[in-house]
C-alpha cells in the first residue's frame, strides 16, 4: 500500500466532495427532525439494515461515537455507503417523513458520525482470538473488504488478492470523487488491514487451477471479483474510444490526464450511473457535454436522481442516439456519426427495443469519445470453472457457490440492476455469516485438509 | 375586531401584555422601547435596597435542539440607583399616560421602610404598586422576597403594612415555592391585597456541565439555584392560577390576577384568560426574541377572539374554569378509547411501541393484507418499497382503557383521535362512591365484587 501516500484527491473546486460535511449543530438539528420510529422502514429499506433511528438518536445525544460505531457494526463500509448510496431509493425513500415533510438525510448524518468516528476511533473493532481458519477473498471492493473485516473480527486469517494496484475496488477507482473521496476508501481499506488483513495488491486469481490451488493453501475462498471487462463497441474507429471506468480512475487518482486539455467537447456513450459520472467529470473539466443514449430518459439506466444531477450540471443529452463511426482526422477524434434510433416491440429486457431509422445519420463533433455501456459478466472460461446463473456466477442463499468451501458475492453473482456497494457490503457480511456457520457445523478433523498453514 | 383593553384594578391599558418584572423593564430606555412596540404595560424591575449583581446570571434549558425553553437567572433585584429608577419611571409614565405602568417593590421587613419606598414610587405617578415575594436567592437570604412569601404570617404583615399606606393599587405577586399557593393567596388577601400575581420564579438549577462538573450558570468556578421561568413552567403557572380560581376565599375576595409563567405567545395567554386571568405578564419570551413579539400577541389573540365571537377578553375569561374539578368529581363511568386514522397514520409506529411497552398492550400491527403480524422484517428484503407493505397500527378497542398515550405520542396531528364510548355504566365518581359504598374504596374484595356488578374487567 506504499502508493497511497502519494495518492490524494483533486483538492481543486471541480471534483471535491459536492456535499459540505454538517457541522456538529447541523448534525444534532437534523437528527432531531427523526421521529426514531419503531421498527423504522429506512432500517428495513437499508440491505445491510442499519439501526438508522438508532444512531440517529445517538447524533441528537452528543454520542456521535457510538452512532459511528452503531453503523459499523451493520456496515464496515459506512463511510462508503454514506456517500454513494442511492438513498432515495432506499433508507431515505421509505423514510415516514417523505408523505407530510422532507424525509431525514440519513446519508448526511451518517457520514457525519462515521467521519467522526474515524477521527477518533480510527481502530474500532479487534481482530478476533484467532481460530485457526483462513480465508482468502479475492477482490478487494466492498463484498470483499466487508467479508474480510467481518470473518478477521470472528479470528479468521484472511488474505485478500487484488488484482489492482490499490485496494477498495470501485470506491477506489470508479466512484467520481465529489461523491467520494479517495481517502475514504482507501482509510477503508487501511482500517480493514489494522484488523490482521493481509491485502496483496497487484495478485489476481487467474482460473480454475489456481482456485484449486487455494483450496489447498486455505480453508475458504470467497469471490468477490466484481465485473469483467467493458465489451468492445462494434464501431468503426472504436480503438478511439476511451473507456468510461478508466477515464474515472484517472481522475480519482488525480493523475493528469492527456485527453483532457484538447477535449472541450467530450461524446458518452451509455446512460448509466457510470456514464454520468464520466460525464459529470468532463463537464466539471470544463468541457461541452453529450451523453449519447440509443432508448429515452425513460429506460435510462441510472438513477433518476442521477439524470436530475446531470441536467442540473449542464450534461446535454442525445437520446434515440446510436453510436455508428468515430470520425477522425489527421489521427485525432473529430466526431461520433450517429444514427437516430426509434422505440420498437419490448425486448428481453421488458424494455422497448430501439430500431435505427434508415437515412438519419449525423455527426456529433467532438473531441473525446468516452463509453460507460457496462461490464462484462462472466463465462465458462472466466468463472474458474463453476457453476453459473446467466453470465454471473451461481450461489444458493447461502452465497455458496458450486465447489464446495468456494463462495461468492457483490457483482460476481448479481445483475447489474440491483447491484451496489450497499449490496455488495451486505454480501460480504452474509458470506461471512455463511462461512462461519459452515466451519461451526463442520468437525475440524472431517474439513478437507488445507495446505496447512494454519496459525 | 376584537376590544383588547384591558382594566385591572381600575388601571387601564390597551391591551392585557405587561412585561414582566424582570430584565426587560431594568431602565427608561427599555420600557419607552416597549411601548413604541406597542406593550400594554410594565411592571418596573424590583426597587429596594442596594445590592451587587454577578457575571454569568443566566441558565437555561435546550431541548431537542430548541433553545430558552426555560431560563434560569440568577439575577437581583435592580441594581440602579433608586433615584435614577424613580426619574426614570416619572418620565415614562408622563410620556405613557394610556399605559399600566407598574412598580416592584421589596424592602426589608419593616413597616417604615415600606412606608419610604411607597410614597417615593407613588410620587412618580405609577399606577401600582407590586410586591416581590418571590425572588429565590440572593433577596431571600437577607429575609425579603420568597423569604417573606413562603411564610403565610410574614406575607400577610408585609403586605399590610404596604396596603395601609398605598393610595395605589397593590399587587402582592407569589412565589411558587410553596406546597400550597392557596395559603399565600390567603395570607396576601388578609393584608389587603388589591390584587394577586403569579407565578414567580421556580428554585431550579437548569444544567450540569459534562467537562467542568459545574452547574449552569457558573459564577467563577461556583454556582448556586437560580429562578426558573419560560415555556417550561407554563403547565406549573396554569396549575397554580387555576387552585387559587377555584379556591373560595380567592374567589369571594374578587380581586384580580395577573397571570405570569411561560407565557410567549398568544396562545398561552389566552390560556391564561381562560383559567380566569385578568392579565399577563412576560419576560422569558421577551428576553429570547424582543419586544417585537408584542405584535403577534395584540394581532393573534384578536384575530382568535374575532374568530370565536368575542368581543373582549371579559368575553371568554374564565371559561375553562367550569371544567376544573377534582379528582373525586370526575365521572369513574366515562370512557374513550382511541382511534387511529389510517389514512393519516404515516406508519412511524410510535404508537405502538408505546402501547406495548408502557401501556396497555392494546394496539396490533396490522399487515396490507389485514393481518396481525409481529414487529420485526424480514432481512432479506430492502430497498424504498418496504415502505408499502409496512404494518399499520390498529387499536383493539376492547382493550383500550384510554389512557390516551398513542394519541399524545403520535407526531401527525388529527391521526389518533380519543372517541367517547358508551361504557353501559351509569355515571359514578369516587366521591359519591366514597360516600355510598365505602367499603368499596377501602377493601380489595368489595372493589372486586363492585366491579363485576357494573362491568368493568380489568385484565
Amino acid at each position: 500500500m506504499k502508493m497511497t501516500d502519494t495518492i490524494g484527491s483533486d483538492t481543486s473546486h471541480q471534483l471535491a466532495e459536492h456535499l459540505p460535511p454538517y457541522q456538529s449543530h447541523e448534525a444534532v438539528m437534523e437528527a432531531e427532525r427523526c421521529l426514531y420510529c419503531f421498527d423504522a422502514p429506512c432500517m428495513h429499506a437499508c440491505p445491510t439494515h442499519i439501526d438508522i433511528p438508532g444512531f440517529i438518536r445517538k447524533i441528537s445525544t452528543g454520542n456521535v461515537r457510538g452512532a459511528g460505531m452503531t453503523i459499523l457494526d451493520s456496515n464496515l463500509l459506512g463511510a462508503t455507503c454514506a456517500r454513494v448510496c442511492p438513498v432515495e431509493e432506499l433508507c431515505q425513500g421509505a423514510c415516514v417523513l417523505r408523505a407530510t415533510d422532507k424525509p431525514i438525510a440519513i446519508g448526511r448524518l451518517q457520514r457525519h458520525a462515521t467521519d467522526h468516528l474515524a477521527s477518533v476511533t480510527p481502530d474500532p473493532y479487534q481482530r478476533g482470538a484467532a481460530n485457526g481458519r483462513s480465508v482468502l477473498v479475492v477482490g478487494s471492493g466492498p463484498a470483499g473488504l466487508s467479508a474480510a473485516g467481518e470473518l478477521a473480527k470472528r479470528g479468521y486469517a484472511v488474505t485478500v488478492w487484488e488484482r489492482s494496484p490499490l485496494a477498495g475496488g470501485l470506491s477506489t477507482y470508479g466512484i467520481i470523487p465529489l461523491r467520494e473521496p479517495i481517502e475514504v476508501a482507501l482509510g477503508e481499506v487501511a482500517m480493514i488491514e489494522r484488523l490482521g488483513v493481509e491485502i496483496h495488491t497487484s495478485t489476481a486469481l487467474a482460473d480454475e487451477p489456481a482456485l484449486a490451488d487455494a483450496l489447498t493453501r486455505f480453508d475458504a475462498v470467497f469471490l468477490a471479483t466484481g465485473l469483467g471487462a467493458v465489451p468492445a463497441m462494434p464501431v468503426g474507429g472504436a480503438e478511439h474510444i476511451r473507456d468510461g471506468l478508466d477515464y474515472i480512475a484517472q481522475a480519482k487518482l488525480n493523475q493528469p490526464d492527456p485527453d483532457d486539455v484538447q477535449a472541450r467537447r467530450v461524446v458518452v456513450i451509455g446512460a448509466g450511473n457510470t456514464a454520468i459520472d464520466a460525464a459529470t467529470i468532463a463537464r466539471r473539466r470544463g468541457g461541452e457535454v453529450t451523453i449519447v443514449y440509443r432508448r429515452t430518459a425513460a429506460e435510462m439506466p441510472a438513477y433518476h436522481h442521477e439524470y436530475e444531477f446531470a441536467l442540473r450540471e449542464g450534461i446535454d443529452f442525445a437520446f434515440l442516439t446510436q453510436p455508428v463511426e468515430v470520425v477522425t482526422e489527421d489521427g485525432r477524434v473529430a466526431g461520433l456519426r450517429c444514427t437516430a434510433m426509434t422505440l420498437g416491440e419490448p425486448d428481453a429486457s421488458g424494455r422497448r427495443r430501439p430500431v435505427p431509422v434508415d437515412g438519419s445519420d449525423r455527426l456529433i463533433p467532438c473531441d473525446l469519445v468516452v463509453r460507460a455501456i457496462g461490464q462484462e459478466g462472466y463465462g465458462p472460461d472466466s468463472a474458474f470453472g463453476l457453476d453459473l446463473a446467466g453470465t454471473y456466477i451461481a450461489v444458493d442463499p447461502h452465497l455458496r457457490a458450486s465447489r464446495e468451501r468456494v463462495w461468492a458475492g457483490g457483482d460476481a453473482i448479481r445483475d447489474h440492476g440491483a447491484a451496489s456497494t450497499v449490496m455488495a457490503v451486505e454480501d460480504g457480511k452474509k458470506a461471512a455469516d455463511s462461512i462461519d456457520a459452515y466451519f461451526l457445523s463442520v468437525n475440524p478433523s472431517d474439513t478437507p485438509e488445507p495446505g496447512g498453514h494454519h496459525g | 375586531m376584537a376590544d383588547l383593553t384591558s382594566t385591572f384594578c381600575g388601571v387601564t391599558s390597551p391591551n392585557p401584555f405587561w412585561l414582566a418584572s424582570a430584565p426587560p423593564t431594568n431602565s427608561g430606555y427599555q420600557v419607552n422601547k416597549a411601548f413604541e412596540a406597542g406593550w400594554g404595560g410594565a411592571v418596573w424591575k424590583t426597587l429596594g435596597p442596594p445590592v451587587l449583581n454577578i457575571s454569568n446570571r443566566y441558565g437555561s434549558l435546550t431541548i431537542d435542539g430548541k433553545r430558552m425553553l426555560a431560563i434560569n437567572n440568577v439575577e437581583l433585584i435592580s441594581d440602579r440607583p433608586l433615584e435614577v429608577n424613580l426619574r426614570e419611571i416619572a418620565e415614562v409614565k408622563r410620556n405613557w399616560p394610556d399605559r399600566a405602568v407598574i412598580v416592584s417593590a421589596m424592602v426589608d421587613a419593616d413597616p417604615r421602610a415600606w412606608e419610604t419606598i411607597i410614597r417615593q414610587i407613588e410620587d412618580t405617578g405609577a399606577d401600582g404598586i407590586e410586591l416581590n415575594y418571590g425572588c429565590p436567592q440572593g433577596m431571600s437570604e437577607r429575609g425579603m422576597g420568597a423569604a417573606v412569601g413562603q411564610v403565610p404570617e410574614m406575607c400577610q404583615l408585609n403586605t399590610e403594612w404596604a396596603t395601609s399606606v398605598a393610595s395605589i393599587p397593590v399587587i402582592v405577586k407569589l412565589t411558587p415555592n410553596v406546597t400550597d399557593i392557596k395559603a399565600s393567596a390567603r395570607a396576601a388577601l388578609a393584608g389587603g391585597a388589591d390584587a394577586l400575581s403569579l407565578i414567580n420564579t421556580i428554585n431550579s438549577i437548569t444544567k450540569v456541565d459534562l467537562d467542568t462538573f459545574s452547574i449552569s450558570p457558573t459564577i467563577g468556578g461556583r454556582g448556586t439555584h437560580g429562578g426558573y421561568a419560560g415555556p417550561a413552567v407554563k403547565p406549573i403557572a396554569l396549575h397554580m392560577l387555576s387552585e387559587l380560581m377555584t379556591d373560595p376565599d380567592t374567589v369571594a375576595s374578587g380581586v384580580p390576577i395577573s397571570a405570569i409563567g411561560g407565557i410567549v405567545t398568544w396562545t398561552d395567554a389566552a390560556e391564561f384568560f381562560l383559567l380566569g386571568a385578568s392579565s399577563v405578564q412576560i419576560c422569558t419570551g421577551a428576553m429570547h426574541y424582543g419586544f417585537r413579539i408584542i405584535d403577534d400577541l395584540v394581532d393573534g389573540l384578536s384575530n382568535w377572539m374575532d374568530d370565536k365571537g368575542f368581543a373582549t377578553i371579559e368575553d371568554f375569561r374564565g371559561r375553562a374554569l367550569s371544567g376544573v374539578s377534582t379528582f373525586g368529581q370526575l365521572d369513574l363511568s366515562y370512557q374513550a378509547v382511541a382511534r387511529i386514522d389510517t389514512n393519516a397514520c404515516i406508519s412511524c409506529n410510535l404508537c405502538y411501541n408505546a402501547c406495548e411497552d408502557t401501556a396497555h398492550q392494546c394496539i396490533d400491527l396490522v399487515d396490507t393484507a389485514g393481518q396481525v403480524v409481529q414487529p420485526g422484517f424480514d432481512r432479506n428484503a430492502n430497498g424504498k418499497a418496504v415502505a408499502d407493505s409496512r404494518p399499520k397500527p390498529v387499536v383493539r378497542e376492547s382493550d383500550c382503557v384510554g389512557c390516551a398515550l398513542c394519541a399524545n405520542v403520535c407526531p401527525v396531528d388529527g391521526c389518533i383521535t380519543m372517541v367517547t364510548v358508551d361504557s353501559g355504566r351509569q355515571p359514578v365518581t369516587w366521591d359519591q362512591l366514597q360516600a355510598e359504598s365505602p367499603a368499596v374504596t377501602t377493601d380489595w374484595d368489595a372493589m372486586s365484587a363492585y366491579r363485576s356488578t357494573v362491568g368493568i374487567d380489568i385484565h
